[in-house]
């Protein structure tokens, strides 16, 4: 449909979309919905599940663009660009909506430039002002909230994970699948090889619900091991602050911050994280904020919706005892 | 082998930053300006495959006011052979399309064999100029690279990119862009002999008519910068650690349904 919001789909790579792709079809539909237009979705992949894509039409999407192939994956922006360009020059949608994860960011910056049309990247919020869609964004590290328009259509935008209501798990739909006609062409670059980082059997970063974090109070490396117990008990991914990066203690992925990944979490908890700003630049939009430390001028209480001052060494390991007893009855 | 960086002045990390008079702009008072910490990755990655291959040039470009003349200073100084600025202030508040237009346009008169640039500049935070660029180019681009090595007969290089959960790594043709993540490597401090050998190295200026690029019509408009709302004052949970730990559960539970 002509003027319809199309969101790209973020998958897990075995055919399944992922549940940020839910929250792109959510803010799609209420956005869409006071435009009196439609959504669709956008998938570009080697390998899509019918599962998958009952999943799409449950969540709302009107129509589903699948052009499946091998050369697909993994993504490329030399590939997948050119592909979804033609079909937007052909279909003209108003808008179309990425995730920022890792691939998206660097397509959608890519297909703005083959379009010539604007980005608004890392978005948190959309709101119609005079009849326009205005995004707002983050940007000094989320000092500041910038709101943007675009000048041409289609709208290019990428929103941040965890921020967003998804979808509503709507009664199964029959998908309504396009596969449309369109050239895949060769990638210039080649995979060589892909290293799976070492699982830790715990949630990725980005999109965990809850995230424990350490800082310099943990005093060394070895003592992560006091987060990650607490993090198995409750199911949360374990990040790190500037600080304990810098000191080797933990890889870069790991690291919360202006200089390392933003997070939007429903629960963080900050155990030895003193709250540089530049810390707090990547977590501050967080639900909810908990900060453990021995320093009750931290400037993390600043931000803290609960505080406790205290060691981290007596309070965290009381922390995992007390979620056990009352999430897993032990 | 020539190596184009593009790097962006920014307000330090620890800087309080405020919305100016027009609600467009920052308040740029009493800022300290610094070369993205991105950019710095991506300016000592190019320093290190010039060392490397023992022969080659590094050049560091960048557009804004006249200030940009500082950043593109410690570039030099860190070791840079030269700097391109593109000189024009309304380069400062352009989106982030016209930017990789003006850079493109550079690079084209440039014709490296390779550009590097940091994954995003910390101030705005779009992350979009070294794709873009290299989509104007018609160029492969790796983004959020972590590892890099550039093949001996200097056609390939293989470079590694960060994705949710593993480290990808390609083979790419140059010329190519590649942008920088933290861990690609540790920049170096300018010494004083590189601080000083930088006064004497060029930095070419060029105006947007020398381009032929126009930079008056973003494509996104910025509409007003706003702070952000304050969040609502939290509060400390008194006692001694077992009956605090077990309120905070609790409220966390009850009040604020967070888990």
């Amino acid at each position: 449909m002509a003027g319809a919001f199309w969101c790209v789909v973020e998958d897990d790579r075995r055919g399944r979309p992922k549940r940020v792709t839910a929250e792109l079809i959510g803010e799609a539909r209420r956005r869409a919905g006071e435009l009196g237009a439609g959504v669709e979705a956008l998938w570009l992949t080697d390998r899509a599940e019918e599962e998958g894509l009952g999943q799409l039409a449950g969540w709302g999407a009107d129509r589903i663009w699948l052009v499946e192939g091998p050369a697909l994956a993994p993504y490329r922006g030399e590939v997948w660009v050119p592909v979804l360009a033609e079909l937007a020059q052909k279909e003209a949608p108003r808008a179309i909506w990425g995730a920022v994860t890792s691939r998206h960011r660097e397509l959608m910056a890519r297909l703005a430039a083959r379009l010539g049309v604007g980005l608004a990247a890392d978005c948190v919020g959309f709101a119609l002002e005079d009849g326009q869609l205005v995004a707002a964004r983050p940007v000094y590290a989320g000092k500041l909230l910038s709101r943007v328009r675009w000048r041409g259509q289609p709208w290019l935008a990428t929103l941040r994970p965890n921020v967003f209501k998804p979808a509503d798990e709507g009664p199964a739909r029959e998908p309504r699948v396009e596969r449309p006609a369109v050239s895949v062409p060769p990638g210039a670059a080649t995979l060589v090889e892909r290293r799976e980082e070492t699982q830790t059997g715990l949630p990725e970063l980005t999109e965990a619900d809850i995230v424990v974090s350490g800082g310099r109070g943990l005093k060394g490396p070895e003592n992560f091991v006091i987060l990650e117990e607490l993090a198995k008990v409750i199911g949360a991914a374990v990040g790190a602050s500037r600080a304990a990066v810098d000191a080797g203690w933990r890889p870069h992925r790991f690291q919360i911050g202006q200089t390392g990944r933003t997070i939007s979490p429903k629960l963080y908890i900050g155990c030895g994280i003193s709250g540089a700003i530049q810390h707090l630049a990547g977590m501050r939009t967080s639900k909810v904020i908990v900060a453990v430390n021995k320093d009750p001028e931290a400037p993390i209480f600043k931000v803290a919706d609960y505080g406790i001052v205290g060691d981290l060494f007596e309070v965290v390991p009381l922390m995992t005892e007390e979620f056990k007893r009352v999430l897993h009855g032990e | 082998m020539k190596v184009l960086v593009l790097v962006k002045q920014v307000p330090d990390t620890a800087t309080q930053v405020k919305v100016g008079s027009d609600p467009r702009a920052i308040a740029t008072t009493g800022i300290t300006w610094i070369v993205s910490p991105y950019d710095e990755f991506a300016v000592e990655e190019a320093l290190r495959i010039r060392e490397k291959r023992g022969t080659g040039e590094v050049v560091a470009v960048s557009g804004g006011p006249e200030r940009v003349k500082e950043a593109l200073r410690s570039c030099l100084a860190m070791g840079a052979d030269r700097a391109v600025h593109v000189l024009d202030p309304a380069l400062e508040g352009a989106d982030t399309l016209t930017t990789a237009r003006v850079l493109a346009a550079v690079i084209q008169q440039e014709a490296p064999q390779l550009v590097l640039t940091g994954r995003q500049a910390i101030d705005d935070d779009t992350g979009a100029v070294g794709a873009q660029v290299a989509e104007l180019l018609g160029w492969p681009c790796l983004s959020w690279i972590m590892e890099e090595a550039i093949a001996e007969d200097g056609a390939t290089v293989r470079a590694g990119r960060q994705v949710e959960g593993a480290l990808e790594l390609f083979d790419l043709p140059l010329p190519c862009v590649l942008t920088a993540q933290k861990g690609l490597n540790e920049p170096r401090y300018p010494t004083l002999k590189g601080i000083m050998g930088a006064k004497k190295k060029e930095i070419k200026e060029l105006g947007p008519g020398d381009l032929g690029v126009n930079v008056d019509g973003p494509q996104l408009e910025l509409v007003r910068l706003e702070a952000l709302p304050p969040r609502p004052p939290g509060r400390i949970i008194p006692g001694e650690p077992k009956e605090a730990v077990r309120e905070l559960v609790r409220v966390l539970r009850e009040e604020a349904k967070a888990i």
